[in-house]
């Protein structure tokens, strides 16, 4: 690769095609830098014009360089030359929209002051010419003292003419003019500047003018605490002179960029009615807001929730396709379990994840760059508001309905990083798609057989409304308490609309599923063999024989007796479904004709699930279940269910499949009681009603007080290693996954307790 | 005083002062909305809160607790 030559840093305004530009200028070649101690990652990417390779670095977008927390920090130390990991960038590419000169330029005077050359990328002439604008760029360019390039990011014109410019400008010293503040505001810069040795003028300025800044807390912490004491002295002084803090600082820019833009700039008389009135006033109306918004959010949660279905499915099909085809060529051991059952099981429970996180996030590419994301955080503002948060956290909130890892990344939308982070711990106590099953096998066991027509979807909804009211009331006790702070800003500019860009829609889409699978995947995967070995070791019984091996010729006598097992299981399947399909109006005696066929056909195929059963309850999972079992117990769970929920963490739908080992009806797939017409009626659903109390013949070990405790800590708690891993990834900390982990497994079970002492005291 | 929140939709108003909560004033005046500036409230949300305004050419999307920091008339 060849040697960079100039280093240019972008920086703008969010929503001003700062993204559209950078991705037009890098192209492909993009890498993400990563800080320590701070959650923004820094996109960077290369490109060569005329002999010269640029290294482009993306600045967050900001309003202004007057940073708050560490996370706005970065852009300022890395400008300043700060950043130990970067090089100082010799060029500032200061992007600004053509349509709202004025208040972008504010950044760009900021920019202006940090002593580094600073070149104007003039965006959206197109759309301000539309709205009767007209720029003078030249003249504009002498004014500012600055180079002004005309460009249209989005269309890719005048990408050549700003390589050049900057180019040139980077070999200048380059020291266009700066707004002047007060002369007594200068003053006590001065004077102050005098007391901090070694800080650049820059954050000295910042220290006055950010009451409660980051600057301020971060100097404090460096020279003492009398600083705070000298700036606030400094700043009482200014208010006395008529210079108060922060106004000076607005009005000393704004004056200033308006005396410089007078006779560059020409706007019509009346600020013309756009095309953004025209759709907003049906897009933020009473009623057709707020149904167009319902329809999104339909479309949305349709889309994660069924139309990924297929693609999960195909991703399902080629794993077990692989594991079959890659586990028939190998001997029975711990080699062969572990590459088929651990890693080929665990990348494609990575890669199940994919349909979903692209889908969710083509929409919220779609939704952001088109400007409708802002209209939707406004229509939910409100609402949100009342535990704490802000529009902004409903799309991620509602997509962790569907799954939580998506849901989680969605939170990068969030700029505020407490109700950022509040929304990451929260979200998972959304039901996401994968609980289902669970709800489906319980309610249909020990709810539905003998109650009201009405009782299994009363449960069924009250299982979906524990999600939104836990997340509801963690959210506002994590607001008072953790993650205390300043109320945050919630002012949020409402950008133009305009035709989405189908490279920034790419690119992010892309993005998010390469970072889902480089960074959460190989936790996932690790996480995914790890239980598998739990479970699944020891691999001898013991006589010292393999179980693999004894499955094996337990299945071969099966075959030998007629039909082999899985033709024995289908033939169960088709039989248990005519029998549900018979109904009420069936004659008891074909019922009863049915009944023993289907028992005479499970006794075939018994022995395999109790070698499978022998396997499992021997592991150490099942070791430890069998252990903790007086834990669970109050609960009222047994040994199995307790394991069942322990083997469910690297996938929660995994926990029906493990109930079936241990039921000894075989592993069962979540798909099929999603699919089932009864999914109390499977051979699961009548394996675990048919359960008896140990030492009983006719007391049964399980009934809906068990469902109800069930269900209930499967709702809230975090038995998902994936969402533990992305929360990882977002977070950049393991504290964050602990707590989370933590919490929602205290209160899941503080619930799921209450839930079944309560529930078999009244039932 | 009239502060902002109190505005009907559609109407127009010039600010008078602007007193909030040191973050929250950077905000606001970042934005451009200082003394002086006339700013138009376009819409309001509905549930009643946030309200959407205009000032320059910039549409923004302010809570009516952050609209009653700045005065109007």
């Amino acid at each position: 690769m060849s040697s960079v030559n100039i280093t240019v840093a972008l920086a703008g305004n969010p929503n001003t095609g700062k993204t559209t530009l950078f991705n037009a200028l890098s192209g492909l070649r993009q890498r993400v830098g990563n800080y320590p101690g701070v959650t923004v990652e820094l996109k960077k990417g290369r490109t060569t014009h005329s002999g010269t390779t640029f290294e482009l670095i993306d600045l967050p977008g900001t309003y202004s360089l007057a940073p708050r927390s560490p996370d706005e920090m970065v852009a300022v130390d890395l400008l300043l030359g700060q950043c130990a990991q970067e090089r100082r960038p010799d060029v500032i590419l200061a992007i600004v929209d053509a349509s709202n000169l004025d208040r972008h330029l504010y950044l760009t005077t900021q920019l202006l002051e940090l002593g580094l050359p600073v070149v104007i990328a003039l965006n959206m002439v197109d759309v301000a010419a539309a709205q009767g604008i007209a720029i003078d760029a030249a003249m504009l360019e002498s004014r500012l003292g600055t180079p002004v390039v005309s460009i249209q990011a989005n269309k890719g014109a005048g990408l050549d003419q700003l390589k050049d410019v900057l180019i040139r400008t980077a070999k200048s010293a380059g020291h266009a003019p700066t707004p002047v503040f007060p002369a007594e505001f200068d003053a006590e810069a001065a004077a102050l500047g005098a007391e901090l040795p070694g800080i650049a003028p820059f954050l000295v300025r910042r220290l006055l003018l950010d009451i409660g800044g980051y600057t301020e807390s971060r100097l404090a912490a460096q020279f003492g605490t009398s600083l705070t004491q000298h700036v606030a002295s400094a700043r009482d002084r200014l208010a006395s002179a008529g210079h108060g803090v922060p106004a000076v600082e607005a009005k000393t820019r704004y004056a200033w960029i308006r005396q410089k833009v007078a006779g560059c700039v020409t706007r019509p008389a009346q600020r013309p009615v756009t095309w953004t009135d025209r759709i907003d006033r049906v897009v933020t109306h009473r009623v057709w807001g707020t149904l167009i918004f319902m329809a999104v959010m339909l479309l949305i949660f349709q889309a994660i929730f069924n139309w990924a279905t297929p693609l999960m499915d195909l991703v399902s099909g080629a794993k077990d396709g692989l594991s079959e085809r890659v586990g028939s060529g190998m001997s029975n051991g711990p080699l062969k379990g572990l590459i088929t059952k651990g890693v080929i099981e665990g990348v494609g429970g990575v890669l199940v994840f994919l349909p979903q996180i692209l889908i969710l996030f083509a929409f919220i590419a779609v939704l952001e760059d088109c400007g409708y994301m802002a209209r939707a955080a406004f229509l939910m503002d409100r609402l949100m508001s009342r535990c704490g948060l802000s529009g902004k956290s409903f799309i991620p909130m509602l997509s962790s309905l569907a799954c939580a890892v998506p849901g989680i990344m969605a939170t990068r939308v969030i700029e505020n990083r407490r109700d950022r982070f509040v929304t990451i711990l929260v979200a998972p106590l959304m039901s996401c798609s994968a609980r289902l099953p669970v709800y489906l096998l319980m309610i249909g066991a020990f709810v539905r057989p003998g109650r009201a027509w009405w009782v299994p979807g009363v449960v069924m909804f009250c299982m979906y409304l524990i999600g939104p009211v836990a997340a509801a009331m963690v959210a506002l006790l994590l607001k008072r308490t953790l993650l205390k702070g300043e109320t945050p800003v919630f002012v949020m500019e409402m950008p133009t609309y305009k035709w989405p860009s189908f490279r920034t829609i790419l690119r992010r889409v892309l993005d998010a599923g390469w970072e889902f699978i480089r960074r959460a995947g190989t936790i996932i995967l690790a996480t995914m063999v790890l239980v598998w070995a739990l479970l699944n070791f020891p691999q001898r019984d013991a006589q010292g024989r393999l179980y693999q091996d004894r499955l094996a010729e337990v299945d071969e006598a099966i075959a030998a007796a007629g039909a082999s097992r899985s033709e024995i299981e289908e033939s169960i399947d088709g039989k248990n479904k005519e029998r549900s399909k018979q109904g009420a109006d069936a004659s008891p005696e074909s019922v009863a004709i049915l009944d023993r066929e289907i028992a005479d056909l499970e006794k075939r195929v018994a022995p395999y699930y109790q070698t499978q059963q022998e396997w499992i309850s021997g592991s150490y999972l099942g070791q430890f279940g069998k252990t903790i079992e007086p834990v669970v117990r109050p609960l009222g769970w047994d040994w199995r269910i307790g394991v069942a929920s322990l083997a469910s963490f690297p996938a929660r739908e995994v926990v029906v499949g493990t109930l079936g080992i241990l039921f000894n009806v075989g592993e069962v797939d979540a798909g099929s009681l999603r699919d089932a017409e009864d999914p109390g009626d499977t051979r699961l659903g009548r394996a675990m009603r048919s359960a008896r109390r140990a030492g009983s013949a006719e007391q049964p070990a399980f009934a809906m007080p068990t469902a109800l405790s069930l269900m209930v800590f499967f709702a809230l708690c975090c038995q998902c290693g994936s969402t533990l891993a992305v929360i990882r990834r977002e977070t950049k900390s393991w504290s964050w996954p602990a707590f989370t982990f933590v919490y929602m497994t205290g209160l899941a079970y503080v619930a799921a307790l209450l839930t079944y002492q309560i529930s078999s005291r009244l039932v | 005083m009239r502060t902002l929140d109190q505005v009907r939709a559609g109407d127009k108003v010039t600010i008078q002062a602007v007193n909030a909560d040191p973050a929250l004033m950077q905000r606001l005046l970042e934005m451009g909305l200082m003394e002086g500036e006339s700013v138009e409230v376009l819409t309001i949300a509905p549930l009643g809160d946030p309200i959407e305004i205009v000032v320059g050419n910039t549409r923004l999307s302010l809570r009516r607790r952050e609209a009653a920091a700045i005065a109007v008339t």
